[in-house]
């Protein structure tokens, strides 16, 4: 079995957790947890570590140039970059409403990108 | 100028503010919520990263989307929003509020004040640090500003002195934009953010954070071009000989705290000298029964939740006595035992409502005592951090044995205890 301390970051309160598995991540335990989800985000961060990633979008003729987007749920972590490459060619128009999604199905991950912020048209 | 009657009015349209202002709304209150900026939601709008909104709303959002759902009850409790307007003066005596804005002068006269002017930034000009004064230093808020909403780059080579949320959160941000980020240096021996924030801002992208770390001079002309840095002794808090080194970069990043804003209040309200920050009761007022306040110019917060929560709590508050309700009136001193930093409330009303006391550690511990005394509460709690608040709730209960005790001040304090 090897061992792994990590926090937890699922919530703000950042537990951090003591994480034992087997070298083929199928046996895991976890102590340090608050809630489950520090079970589950360690099972993750094991086998599959994802993160929900967060940026931004061009936005032609609105009251800002930018809206923020973020994934609908966590991707695989080392996409993160790729994503991000992924918006800079994008060019949304005003007005744009949280929710209105920009990408589909990232990466094969079934998550989407969408719009957090309302921006007005000028 | 124009004069306005009104139940309520709440200055400063961030996350407090809003809350306040829906609450007072909410209780049949005639209420104007009064923004210097041309849009509410304060620093919520740039902050575009996820993880608010779990104690409030029982999901995980991003500041915008945070801000979009309060403008959205604002909105359908009737609430006059008055943005790009800018108070210049609260008159105690006159309860009245005199505001500038393009339509001209406007005296507001509430039946309760409720302040949310929320927090600054510690700027380059507080730290008195050694150098020329080069452009390309800015406060991550800044920075967060440029990135977020006005779609800039601050430079190519960032170094992020401070390790407070927003640095870390900057840190990840300008990654991803295309900077080089070399590292985060801190003069605690401890991080000044969340723990959540390390692991998935810095770790995740391999940025360096350099513990009992500081800038000490800044080197370049018209554009920064250099920092030098140097390890702290933290015992004698000096520079260990030896340790100074000098890297190059265009760009460097303050996140070194927030600074509660209350220049105007601050003359006739009691200040907290350690929150820095306006003082109040347990019910949300401060020392002239008038005013309320909460949120960031009460002490920093971490979580945006809890300063919703409290900025609830003083527009229900200020509902009351508005609507002829009565609150009850002596408070006694809640005092900082041993290790306590930023605290609030500072008083507590035993005859008044169940509150939460927010508090921060002076210092890092496994595990701690939690103590409101004279034998009030005690409580054992695991991974005591500076960086995150404590809540101790006080229940009916509680505030009915201070007052059969009788008791004139309490005190809450921290105690390590062995893990």
């Amino acid at each position: 079995m090897k061992s792994k301390k990590m926090v937890c970051i699922s919530c703000p309160l950042g537990c951090t957790l003591a994480v034992s598995y087997s070298e083929d991540g199928k046996e895991i335990a976890v102590s340090g947890n608050r809630c489950p989800r520090g079970v589950t985000y360690a099972e993750h961060e094991i086998r599959d570590p994802r993160r929900v990633v967060t940026s931004n979008v061009k936005v032609l003729g609105g009251e800002w140039p930018l809206a923020s987007v973020k994934t609908t749920g966590p991707i695989p972590k080392d996409r993160i970059r790729d994503l991000v490459q992924l918006l800079v060619p994008l060019e949304i128009s005003a007005p744009v409403s949280i929710g209105t999604k920009v990408l589909e199905n990232v990466f094969q991950s079934g998550e989407d990108v969408v719009v957090t912020r309302e921006v007005k048209k000028l | 100028m124009r004069t306005l009657e009104l139940d309520s009015l709440v200055i400063g349209g961030g996350a407090a503010g809003m809350a306040a202002a829906v609450e007072c709304a909410e209780r049949g209150c005639k209420t104007v919520l009064v923004e210097r900026e041309a849009s509410t939601g304060g620093v919520l709008n740039q902050c575009i990263h996820n993880g608010f909104g779990l104690h409030v709303f029982k999901e995980e959002l991003t500041g915008p989307e945070y801000a979009h759902l309060f403008q959205k009850q604002m909105a359908d409790r009737g609430i006059d929003v008055h943005p790009d307007r800018f108070v210049l003066k609260v008159d105690p005596q006159k309860k009245e509020v005199i505001t500038i804005g393009a339509s001209g002068a406007t005296c507001y006269k509430p039946n309760a004040l409720i302040m949310t002017t929320g927090a600054r930034e510690r700027s380059f000009a507080n730290l008195r640090i050694p150098g020329t004064r080069p452009s390309g230093i800015f406060t991550a808020g800044v920075a967060q500003r440029f990135v977020n909403l006005q779609n800039r780059l601050p430079g190519k080579k960032a170094f992020i002195l401070g390790s407070g949320d927003i640095g870390l959160i900057m840190a990840r941000r300008l990654t991803l934009e295309g900077m080089e980020v070399l590292g985060v240096a801190e003069l605690m021996p401890f991080p000044g953010g969340l723990a959540r924030n390390i692991s998935q801002c810095l770790d995740d992208f391999d940025i360096p954070l350099y513990l009992s770390t500081s800038v000490v001079e800044v080197h370049g002309k018209e554009r920064l071009n250099a920092i030098t840095l140097a390890r702290f002794d933290p015992g004698t808090g000096k520079v260990l000989p030896g340790t100074r080194k000098t890297i190059e970069v265009d760009t460097l990043i303050l996140s070194v705290g927030l600074l509660p804003q209350n220049e105007l209040i601050e003359d006739f309200c009691e200040v907290d000298a350690i929150n820095r920050g306006v003082r109040v009761d347990s019910m949300m007022r401060t020392s002239n029964p008038w005013i309320f306040a909460a949120g960031n110019n009460v002490t920093v917060y971490d979580l945006v939740d809890f300063v919703t929560l409290d900025a609830k709590f003083a527009g229900q508050m200020a509902a009351t006595i508005i609507k002829g309700g009565r609150l009850a009136q002596s408070a006694i001193p809640l005092k900082r035992g041993k290790n306590v930093g930023a605290m609030t409330p500072g008083k507590v009303c035993a005859g008044g409502n169940p509150f939460t006391i927010f508090l921060r550690s002076r210092k890092v511990m496994e595990k701690g005592r939690i103590e409101l005394g004279p034998g009030l509460l005690s409580r054992v709690h695991m991974g005591i951090r500076p960086s995150e608040m404590l809540e101790v709730k006080v229940t009916q209960g509680h505030l009915e044995k201070i007052q059969q005790m009788g008791w004139k001040e309490l005190t809450i304090s921290l105690e390590e205890v062995e893990a």
